[in-house]
């Protein structure tokens, strides 16, 4: 048995190309990476795009109806100043033009008038008026303060009247110390000298007329002149007179709109319109947090919705990528296992028949040495006596125990071979063990490894597979011998485990399996003995304990040793 | 037991000679020929309790001498012998009425108790190794 045995040795622990039959992890990485970026992207892409467009169509729409009502404010806002300064302007118009210059120059005329004035005019607003001929003078004046003999000559909106005939100024403080606006109408004198007369509204009076229907904390509507001077208090950019720090905007006798950052870095949507003869530009402001506060509720459900579908969609994808990775690697594994199994029977099959032919091919000159020192032995026996007959009958003896020792091996080789085919038969358990450890017993002797059996007297016979069976315990020995040191034992125990069925326990006193080995153990490929061992020894083992309708249990205390247990049904099903 | 005749047949005719000779000092009357063509002649000119047959001969072999036998002699009992010994071998010896199937190299002391029993009997009930 000596070379054969050997040779069955290392089929168990050779490497038939264990590397060949299997993808690298690498691979299956690379695979895993190029299905989850393909899978994404298609499903990803359209989603953003689809998102993204929606997104600004939305957040157009919103801010179109986020500034629709400013405009329309500031509109009827611009209606509503151009009317209140255009009655004015014609009330004094008619004034200046319908009496005689004698009849308006008298303080109580001027007095009478502005109460008149104020009456017909709803809002009539008007503090004082005052007549200046054309050299500035104040000739006459009725109002709280006192500005007769007043010189305007320097001022600006008297060069302004004298050349347009009538003029609306922007807000200042003047001669009273209180801002307010001055509406100035020129008349013509027959002698080519002209008068003025001069009337001034409060500055409140504007910020009066400004619209407040409909407009909430955070609107500010006011107006600025065209130097960019707050014609009105402003919520956000302060008192009347100072100036807006927003560049103003250019003319346009429509309503515009712009958004803009302000001073405080606030984004802002501006309306902004000219009031018609006026230095006036009316102006409302809107913070777009605040306008835009649907748009943004909406912006964060659409953010919302795109993170979690794209998380959704991700985490399907990795999901799917690796239970497909996991199935195709399965399957990569249970084919090369499969492969390595076949090319492992058909070795051991191989070996078989080698053996066979070997076990004959021996068998028969034993045959012949056997009948012939038999014949040798029965002539020495029964014939005359002749010298040496004790020394040649203990020779012919010693023949004949050596035929029996070839015999004994040639028979384990035969019985080994004969039983590759799968085939249920009655098999004597402790027999079938002995038979295994015959191939295991020099090794044994030589490493004085101890082998010890425990047999349940009341074991019964098994219906299985013999060949297979012998595969089984001849790995599970062949590990148990290589985990033992020299001196080592191995016990090996048989007994029954309920009524039907047998329970093989192969015990060691060696190195003992690492709890995290343990798991893995039955695992195709998975070898500690790396460039030694394929990994496949045990997984094989476990598929024909398996086929066998048994099952196969270790456990391992590390530097105590490893039990084994084949657990085989008494009768075989399927 | 006296009498008993037995036809020993294998291809080796070292092996041959020797058993006829060690059964013929064991008061068996032993004729050994070496194939399976000699044996079926040998069968027609002679009566004989037993025959011992070489499963594995060039020519005719055992398992086809066996055959005939159970055709023309139903009377002869045949034990098997073989060197190789294969499952299906076996189990055709068997169910072809073969009383026993020894493996080479077979012990003369077993043989001896196969042949006295197959003829004794009738039947071959004992295992083969």
């Amino acid at each position: 048995m000596f070379s054969t045995r050997g040779l069955l040795t290392r089929t168990f622990k050779a490497e038939p190309g264990a590397a060949d039959g299997r993808v690298s992890e690498r691979a299956y990485r690379t695979l895993r990476r190029s299905v989850v970026v393909a899978t994404a992207t298609v499903a990803l892409v359209p989603l953003i795009i689809t998102t993204f467009m929606n997104y600004v169509q939305y957040r157009d729409a919103l801010q179109a109806e986020a500034v629709r009502p400013m405009e329309r404010l500031t509109l009827n806002t611009k209606r509503s100043l151009e009317l209140f300064l255009s009655e004015r302007r014609s009330a004094l118009t008619f004034l200046v033009h319908d009496r005689p210059f004698a009849d308006l120059c008298d303080e109580r005329t001027l007095m009478r008038m502005i109460s008149n004035l104020n009456r017909s005019l709803e809002v009539g607003a008007f503090v004082d008026l005052g007549l200046i001929d054309d050299h500035g003078y104040q000739l006459c004046y009725s109002g709280p303060y006192e500005l007769s003999g007043r010189n305007y000559m320097d001022q600006d909106w008297f060069h302004e009247v004298a050349r347009l005939g009538t003029y609306t100024s922007d807000v200042f403080l003047g001669f009273r110390n209180s801002p307010h606006f001055a509406i100035a109408i020129k008349h013509d004198r027959d002698d080519g000298a002209f008068y003025v007369l001069r009337a001034t509204i409060d500055a409140d009076m504007l910020s009066e007329q400004i619209l407040t229907v409909g407009l909430d904390r955070s609107d500010d509507v006011f107006l600025i002149n065209r130097d960019g001077v707050l014609q009105s208090p402003s919520r956000r950019y302060g008192e009347i007179l100072q100036t807006f720090p927003i560049p103003v905007p250019n003319y346009s006798p429509s309503v515009e709109d712009v958004e803009v950052l302000d001073t405080r870095g606030e984004k802002v949507f501006m309306s902004s319109a000219y009031i018609s003869s006026s230095p006036f530009i009316l102006i409302h402001v809107k913070p777009a947090r605040e306008a835009m506060g649907r748009w943004f509720k909406l912006r964060s459900e659409l953010i919302g919705f795109l993170v979690i579908s794209a998380a959704l969609i991700l985490g399907v994808v990795l999901w799917g990528s690796g239970l497909l990775i996991r199935k195709l690697r399965d399957a990569d594994e249970r084919r090369a296992a499969l492969y390595h199994h076949m090319e492992y029977s058909n070795k051991l099959a191989s070996i078989g028949r080698l053996a066979a032919g070997v076990a004959h091919e021996i068998n028969n000159p034993l045959a012949i040495i056997n009948e012939k020192a038999g014949l040798l032995q029965d002539l020495v026996t029964v014939g005359p006596d002749i010298e040496n007959r004790e020394r040649l009958i203990a020779s012919v003896d010693s023949i004949l125990r050596s035929v029996q020792r070839c015999k004994k091996v040639t028979h384990r080789l035969l019985g080994f071979a004969r039983h590759m085919d799968v085939k249920t038969e009655t098999i004597d358990l402790e027999s079938l063990l002995k038979e295994v450890l015959g191939f295991l017993e020099k090794e044994a002797e030589y490493r004085n490894v101890t082998v010890r059996f425990r047999v349940d007297p009341n074991l019964q016979t098994i219906r299985s597979d013999r060949g297979q069976l012998q595969q089984v315990f001849l790995n599970i020995l062949n590990n148990a011998f290589a985990a033992v040191s020299e001196g080592g034992e191995i016990g090996i125990e048989i007994t029954g485990e309920g009524a039907d069925r047998v329970a093989v326990t192969v015990g060691d006193n060696g190195t003992g399996i690492p709890k995290e080995h343990l798991e893995r153990i039955f695992e195709p490929f998975f070898t500690t003995k790396e460039g030694i061992g394929t990994g496949l020894g045990l997984s094989i083992t476990y598929g024909i304990v398996k086929k066998l309708g048994g099952e196969i249990r270790v456990d391992s205390t590390v530097g105590e040793g490893t039990r084994f247990t084949v657990v085989l049904p008494v009768s075989r099903e399927g | 037991m006296d009498h008993l005749k037995v036809l020993f047949v294998d291809d080796e005719e070292e092996l041959v000679s020797a058993v006829v000779e060690r059964l013929d000092l064991r008061g068996i009357d032993a004729v050994g020929v070496t194939s399976g063509d000699e044996a079926l002649h040998r069968l027609r000119g002679g009566s004989f309790d037993v025959v011992v047959i070489d499963v594995k001969m060039p020519g005719i072999g055992g398992i086809e001498v066996l055959r005939t036998i159970n055709r023309r002699h139903p009377e002869v009992k045949v034990i098997l012998m073989t060197g190789h010994g294969s499952a299906e071998d076996s189990e055709i010896g068997r169910r072809l009425g073969a009383v026993a199937y020894l493996q080479k190299p077979v012990d003369l002391e077993d043989l001896l108790m196969t042949i006295k029993q197959a003829s004794n009997r009738g039947e071959g009930d004992h295992a083969d190794e």
